[in-house]
């Protein structure tokens, strides 16, 4: 009785309880609740999975009234894969967020963190879920707001203003989404997903279509973070306490792309999208100047992890060639990027919650000599910097790899030494990290640092690691993502 | 559209884009927020134009009413000028706002006309709800049965963004409760405004009372009615002082009636699930599927302006008590 249930409850049980962590008096309860949903909703996750895995597609109507008059959410293997990413890493972030917190953020904020985390988490999935394109609107508020007060949790003052920035920025792009999703329904009559795919292709030519297209490219590229629409992420990541940018940069960026994708694919569909509208031909170039531009930006930033935010605009760049390719092996590849980039940035980004939490910052210059103090901790950076940079038997190849197929077949071999330039970009920005690390001696008159406690050392470690086990036994990811690419350029499973 | 309608809405539409050249002109935040107040009472009025009358309501009291309140309690943190800044180039924005201007147009000008009925809007989702909501979902009021039935999980959506919002707001100005040192060290006496205040009071409250339940029947429901609800004692507030209205309704009882008010929503749906329904299908909830539908609205309602109240007079509680740096 309850399985039939699942689809509704992915979503329903972290947003109700939001609402009743805020009520939960003792920090530590709070917390101990958090992580609870946050497990059940990747075990939820894994179970939709293994029922989309051949092909089906899960509905389910709210309220019991039938699309298109009411709601629903639907199922298919695409936004099935993307859920197990965004609750696989909130499993992973929850409990790492108590130890992490206690240093960056005041005593008297950690429910509202807690209750903030299970909004953006329940948002999230609900942007992913969703088969109706309003209600995917109001998910999408969700999320954002909660992610605002996240970044502004900064123990840094500069977080309001990179919190601010991205309210703006975040808040044009929402009404950008708005735009364009209320134009859809006034020449459709629907906010169905499923159903406004069927009344989009014979109106093609119509201005209003085009109009409304083209808003929704600029409002999913703002939450994206699309070049050169990224301004707002670097601070953001940047100044945010260390385990939200773990969870917000590796997975609200994804969800964004995911509904990019939804957009282009099954709702305008493949003849619009790019045979009528040419949209890769804009995206191509975009993803080329941010690929480039961010990764070189990347390598003269004092900041880690202001530098891996830079990165992170790179890595979306990879995401959006591999769309603009338009063919299954770059979508394959885009798909592989967004689970193999939410494991090592949030890998990454966990790593250095633990360098903060021992020394109180993460600049460059002040992980000199902790090779030897935190062997551990430095360690699993440089396997999550191996990562990044695609070598072999890490997650970063396996898309890398697709990737390069991908230009190789479309005969782009400029794109192919774009990719391997960028990849040695890559190398030169985290050597510099691990250079200092372990070739540099820590200053004489420093504060001795030992290792980081492993509430800490455990969750992140545990990404690292899934980068090097996905990396060599990549059939899970490669067999979703492939199918969901096929099931995108309309090849029924 | 008769042509006095047509008359009215040039008129009004001109006013609007006015008032807000005159928003961006202005240097006075005071003034910023008295015209911002004054667009949502204009966009309130097309909205009455265009037959939206429930929209109007929540423009009403949400845009003109609660907002413009807010903001003034946040210039009283703020000040009332904006700083002298050194001045920005306006090409690029300029640039940016022409060409979003140029696709709007672009975009609306095959767009099917606004009172064709053959235009896809009326004729695809919307025939069910006008036809079929009064004896589906049993209430007279359609856009309701929208709302709070056919598509009650986005406003459950809605209700959690409100609920959001006032986390967001906790987390950067919680409420300072000073027992010890009052903001006021003696409240000044107003005894006119108190009197008026004390007299007024008590119909605000009634009409909130009246706008939540008569949602079925007629425009309102539970935003607008909570809405009006947080007014009244806004209005205490700022004819007696923060104390006496922080003793009538503690922020503890606010906060955890606020999450209450999400779980009254979010728990109708809950049982419904209980009752072998689909989240949020009140026809379960009795014998009788429109008697389900009855008390799920009724209740989800109540939920929504449970929510909506405390949220608005927990936010308006934090901006005051920060102070006022305009003696």
């Amino acid at each position: 009785m309850i399985s039939e249930h699942i689809p509704a409850l992915q979503v329903v049980v972290p947003l109700l309880a939001a609402p009743i962590c805020f009520m939960i008096l003792n920090n530590r309860m709070a917390w101990l609740f958090a992580t609870l949903v946050s497990w059940l909703s990747f075990a939820m996750a894994i179970m939709l999975v293994m029922e989309v895995k051949d092909g089906t597609v899960l509905r389910y109507e709210f309220g019991g009234w039938a699309p298109p008059w009411g709601i629903e959410y639907s199922v298919d293997i695409l936004n099935a894969y993307v859920l197990l990413i965004v609750s696989g890493i909130a499993a992973v972030v929850f409990p790492y967020s108590w130890k992490s917190i206690q240093k960056e953020i005041p005593e008297s904020h950690y429910r509202i963190y807690f209750t903030a985390m299970l909004l953006c988490l329940a948002g999230l999935l609900g942007m992913t879920i969703t088969g109706d394109a309003f209600n995917l609107f109001v998910l999408l508020e969700i999320s954002s707001l909660s992610s605002y007060t996240l970044i502004s949790l900064g123990r840094d003052r500069r977080a309001l203003t990179a919190s601010f920035q991205y309210l703006i920025m975040g808040t044009i792009g929402a009404t950008f989404i708005l735009i364009g999703i209320g134009l859809l329904y006034a020449l459709t009559g629907t906010l169905n997903m499923a159903d406004l795919a069927v009344r989009i292709p014979p109106l093609e030519g119509s201005r209003t279509l085009e109009a409304a297209f083209a808003f929704l490219i600029v409002g999913f590229g703002l939450k994206l973070a699309m070049f050169p629409l990224h301004l707002w992420l670097p601070n953001a990541y940047a100044f945010a306490p260390s385990a939200v940018s773990a969870f917000i940069g590796s997975t609200a960026t994804k969800v964004a792309i995911y509904a990019l994708l939804r957009f282009l694919f099954t709702i305008f569909g493949t003849k619009f999208s790019f045979d009528y509208m040419q949209v890769h031909w804009l995206l191509m170039p975009l993803a080329v100047v941010s690929i480039m531009f961010a990764s070189i930006v990347a390598v003269f930033q004092d900041g880690i992890k202001r530098l891996l935010a830079y990165s992170s605009v790179a890595q979306i760049g990879y995401m959006l060639l591999g769309i603009s390719l338009v063919n299954v092996t770059g979508l394959t590849g885009t798909l592989l990027h967004l689970f193999n980039h939410a494991l090592m940035k949030g890998g990454l980004f966990l790593t250095l919650g633990a360098v903060a939490y021992q020394i109180g910052n993460t600049r460059v210059k002040s992980v000199a000599g902790l090779g030897q103090a935190m062997p551990f901790t430095m360690g699993a950076f440089v396997v999550g910097a191996l990562s990044l940079i695609g070598v072999p038997l890490t997650v970063g190849f396996i898309s890398k790899w697709y990737l390069i197929l991908a230009t190789l077949e479309k005969g782009y071999w400029p794109l192919t030494v774009l990719i391997l330039i960028s990849s040695l970009i890559a190398v030169v920005y985290t050597w510099r990290i691990i250079e200092t690390a372990y070739f540099q001696d820590r200053p004489a008159d420093a504060p001795p640092v030992s290792e980081a406690p492993l509430s800490l050392l455990i969750p992140a470690w545990t990404l690292i690691a899934a980068n090097l086990y996905f990396g060599i036994n990549s059939s899970l990811s490669t067999e979703l993502a492939s199918s969901a690419a096929t099931m995108l350029f309309g090849g029924n499973l | 559209m008769s042509s006095i309608n047509l008359l009215i809405d040039i008129v009004l539409l001109t006013m609007l884009v006015f008032t807000t050249i005159a928003i961006v002109r202005s240097r006075s935040l005071f003034a910023i927020v008295m015209l911002s107040g004054i667009y949502s009472l204009l966009s309130a009025n097309i909205f009455i134009i265009l037959d939206a009358v429930d929209v109007a309501f929540t423009e009403a009291a949400v845009g003109a009413g609660i907002s413009t309140v807010l903001m003034l309690a946040t210039i009283g943190i703020t000040g009332y000028e904006q700083k002298k800044r050194r001045t920005i180039s306006w090409i690029a924005p300029m640039v940016v706002v022409v060409i979003t201007g140029a696709v709007l147009v672009y975009g609306t000008l095959d767009m099917p006309a606004f009172t064709d009925p053959s235009a896809p809007i009326h004729q695809h989702v919307a025939p069910r709800y006008i036809n079929d909501s009064p004896t589906e979902v049993g209430i007279p009021n359609m856009v309701t049965s929208v709302l709070a039935s056919y598509r009650g999980y986005d406003t459950m959506g809605e209700v959690i963004v409100v609920f959001a919002a006032m986390i967001g707001v906790f987390s950067l100005i919680g409420i300072r409760e000073k027992k010890s040192e009052p903001i006021h060290a003696e409240p000044p006496a107003r005894p006119i405004l108190q009197v008026m205040a004390k007299f007024m009071i008590p119909f605000i409250i009634l009409f909130a009372l009246y706008v939540q339940f008569h949602g079925d029947f007629g425009p309102g429901g539970g935003f607008q009615a909570g809405v009006i609800f947080s007014v009244a004692i806004i209005l205490y507030t700022l004819t007696f002082s923060q104390q006496d209205a922080m003793k009538l309704v503690p922020p503890w009882v606010l906060k955890r009636l606020a999450s209450i008010g999400v779980l009254i929503y979010g728990g109708t749906g809950v049982v419904s699930m209980l009752k072998g329904g689909n989240f949020l299908d009140y026809s379960v909830l009795a014998h009788d599927p429109i008697h389900g539908q009855h008390y799920g609205i009724l209740i989800i309602e109540f939920g929504v302006g449970l929510t909506v109240a405390c949220a608005m007079m927990l936010i308006f509680f934090a901006f005051i008590s920060r102070g006022d740096k305009n003696p």
